[in-house]
């Protein structure tokens, strides 16, 4: 709903509070989870997920939430999806160029991340496409199901797991602040050591990186 | 001016990829100017809704002279006319510097790898990588809009491919497109307090250079850019400023309320207004706003931009005065003539 999504930008320090504890939660009935098992749990979850999300955010079960690095404002209601915004074409007073009447909601989400106690270095991170592959599942299940793999650091096997693995390396930061950002993946080294993303901070070096390679 | 007809001496499409020189990411002309910190010129080519080639050349023509890169622009409001690729092809086998754009609108993150690819085997050396507008504003409002990417992830992705020699899925390249990364940015509209932000995050992605859209407001680019030299932006990437001709007060104030992103000051139009000769009296003050940019720290360049009058963006050029200098640095330092041409592998 609308106002309750502005609303909830509007306190998005609030619900910051909220979420952390909440994941804290969810990540401690892990075992639980895998002795029902994550299949059989995948729809009440994605279900109750649509039902709490949609009303709080107008959530678009993308599968991969990072609301938390967007000022609790939901990048999927984006009328150009994106996940780094706010594009060139806001109009006067912060609205959006595709739907006039409605309150761009990336100008909100920097809002938001003000109020938050880390959003501004959470917003200030380059979040990876979106996996359209993950769309309508449970982003609270994929986060637990993500740390615990985290905790036994699995390698990736099939292709699709090295794919992401790769997202997760390219955004390694983005994967820092939001697991399920680049799920099933390892966390790369420079995450986890909470350093700087790995490569290429300047882009005046032009330090001779893969010139000579073919 | 020189005739765009022959392919003579370097052909792209028949040889090996041109390699950047020492400390570049590109064999593009813009980046060499930009990096030896003379003024740059880019200017905005309308792509034709045809299907000749000699259409592309003569829109080119006149800007081949004055430009050091010609953008040539993807679908810019969602109106279909010519693709960028197509004149890509079209104008890097007639020798021009030529930025690709990608919009993010039309097709997703598989198109555009190997759009990219292609693209750089072809010679282009510049990719501005954009969002785009939304499809409601266009002549076909009903297509899909795809957004796949979106400028900052697409932006991280090409970087990825340059740098690492990797597609997004980490299959290996092997040979990566050595190209020269750009963006935009559109420091005049909201939210004004985080457009450094968003710029500082693209720079993050991997923007080596940014064309902002128009700028009219003055007052409001100079707000902009001081956040921007407090921030240390203007040391990691080269910074052109988006100008262009208004015809007349009609036209402007028709864009103000269709075009999406672009802020007229009320004052610019009055100007426009009271002038005996509107069009003129544009052209003037697009002359004035490069000499007012370029007197801003940090501004590196200029991109101008003139919807089909691209022999006007060349008499605005001449005019400002910035080839001179560029002459007149020439004759002290020495010529250095393979910055004019892309015709010699480095």
């Amino acid at each position: 709903m609308y106002s309750v999504r502005l609303f909830a930008v509007r306190h998005a320090r609030f619900f910051e509070s909220v979420y952390r504890l909440f994941e804290r939660a969810v990540v401690g009935l892990v075992p639980v989870f895998e002795t029902v098992g994550y299949q059989r749990l995948e729809r009440p979850a994605a279900a109750s997920e649509r039902l709490i999300k949609g009303f709080l955010f107008d959530c678009r079960m993308c599968g991969q939430c990072v609301l938390s690095s967007t000022g609790m404002s939901c990048p999927m209601n984006c009328p150009k999806n994106l996940r780094n915004g706010p594009c060139g074409g806001v109009r006067d007073g912060g609205f959006c160029e595709v739907k006039p009447q409605m309150r761009c909601v990336w100008v909100e989400a920097w809002e938001g991340a003000r109020r938050m106690r880390d959003g501004m270095d959470r917003i200030r991170v380059v979040q990876p496409p979106v996996d359209r592959s993950l769309e309508g599942s449970s982003a609270w299940l994929r986060v637990a199901r993500e740390k615990a793999a985290e905790r036994r650091a699995a390698q990736p096997t099939t292709s699709t797991e090295i794919g992401r693995s790769v997202i997760a390396r390219v955004f390694a930061r983005a994967r820092l602040f939001d697991a399920a950002a680049a799920p099933i993946a390892r966390e790369p080294e420079s995450a986890r050591r909470n350093q700087p993303e790995a490569g290429h901070t300047s882009v005046h070096a032009g330090s001779g990186e893969g010139r000579n390679r073919s | 001016m020189s005739s765009l007809q022959t392919p003579e001496p370097y052909d792209p499409i028949l040889h090996a990829p041109l390699m950047p020189p020492p400390g570049h990411h590109s064999a593009s002309i813009l980046e060499r100017v930009l990096r030896k910190g003379w003024f740059a010129v880019t200017a905005e080519l309308n792509p034709p809704d045809s299907a000749d080639p000699r259409d592309v050349l003569k829109a080119a023509e006149p800007l081949k002279e004055v430009a050091d890169a010609v953008n040539a622009t993807d679908a810019s409001g969602a109106n279909c006319h010519m693709s960028s690729m197509g004149i890509c092809s079209i104008l890097s086998r007639a020798g021009l510097g030529i930025v690709l754009q990608i919009s993010c609108r039309d097709r997703n993150r598989i198109a555009i790898q190997g759009d990219v690819l292609g693209a750089a085997a072809m010679g282009v050396g510049n990719v501005l990588c954009l969002t785009g507008d939304g499809v409601g504003v266009g002549d076909q409002p009903g297509a899909k809009p795809v957004f796949d990417l979106d400028s900052l992830s697409l932006l991280r992705t090409l970087r990825t491919m340059r740098n690492d020699a990797t597609f997004m899925s980490g299959r290996t390249l092997s040979t990566p497109p050595r190209i020269f990364l750009g963006a935009a940015e559109n420091p005049c509209i909201p939210p004004l307090e985080w457009r450094a932000d968003r710029l500082e995050k693209k720079v993050r992605a991997g923007a080596d250079f940014i064309q902002t859209n128009y700028i009219y407001d003055i007052p409001l680019f100079v707000e902009f850019m001081k956040r921007v030299r407090d921030m240390g932006l203007d040391e990691r990437v080269f910074i052109l400023a988006g100008v262009g001709p208004l015809p007349s007060a009609k036209t402007a104030r028709w864009m103000r309320r269709n075009v999406p992103g672009i802020h007229i000051p009320e004052a610019i139009i009055d100007r426009l207004e009271r002038a005996a000769k509107p069009a003129e009296e544009g052209k003037k003050l697009c002359i004035e706003l490069i000499q007012q940019v370029r007197e801003i720290a940090g501004v590196k360049g200029v991109h101008v931009m003139a919807y089909r009058r691209e022999h006007l963006v060349y008499e605005i050029i001449k005019e400002s005065g910035i080839l001179q200098e560029r002459l007149e640095i020439k004759a002290r330092e020495g010529a250095d003539t393979q910055l004019y041409t892309n015709t010699a592998p480095l």
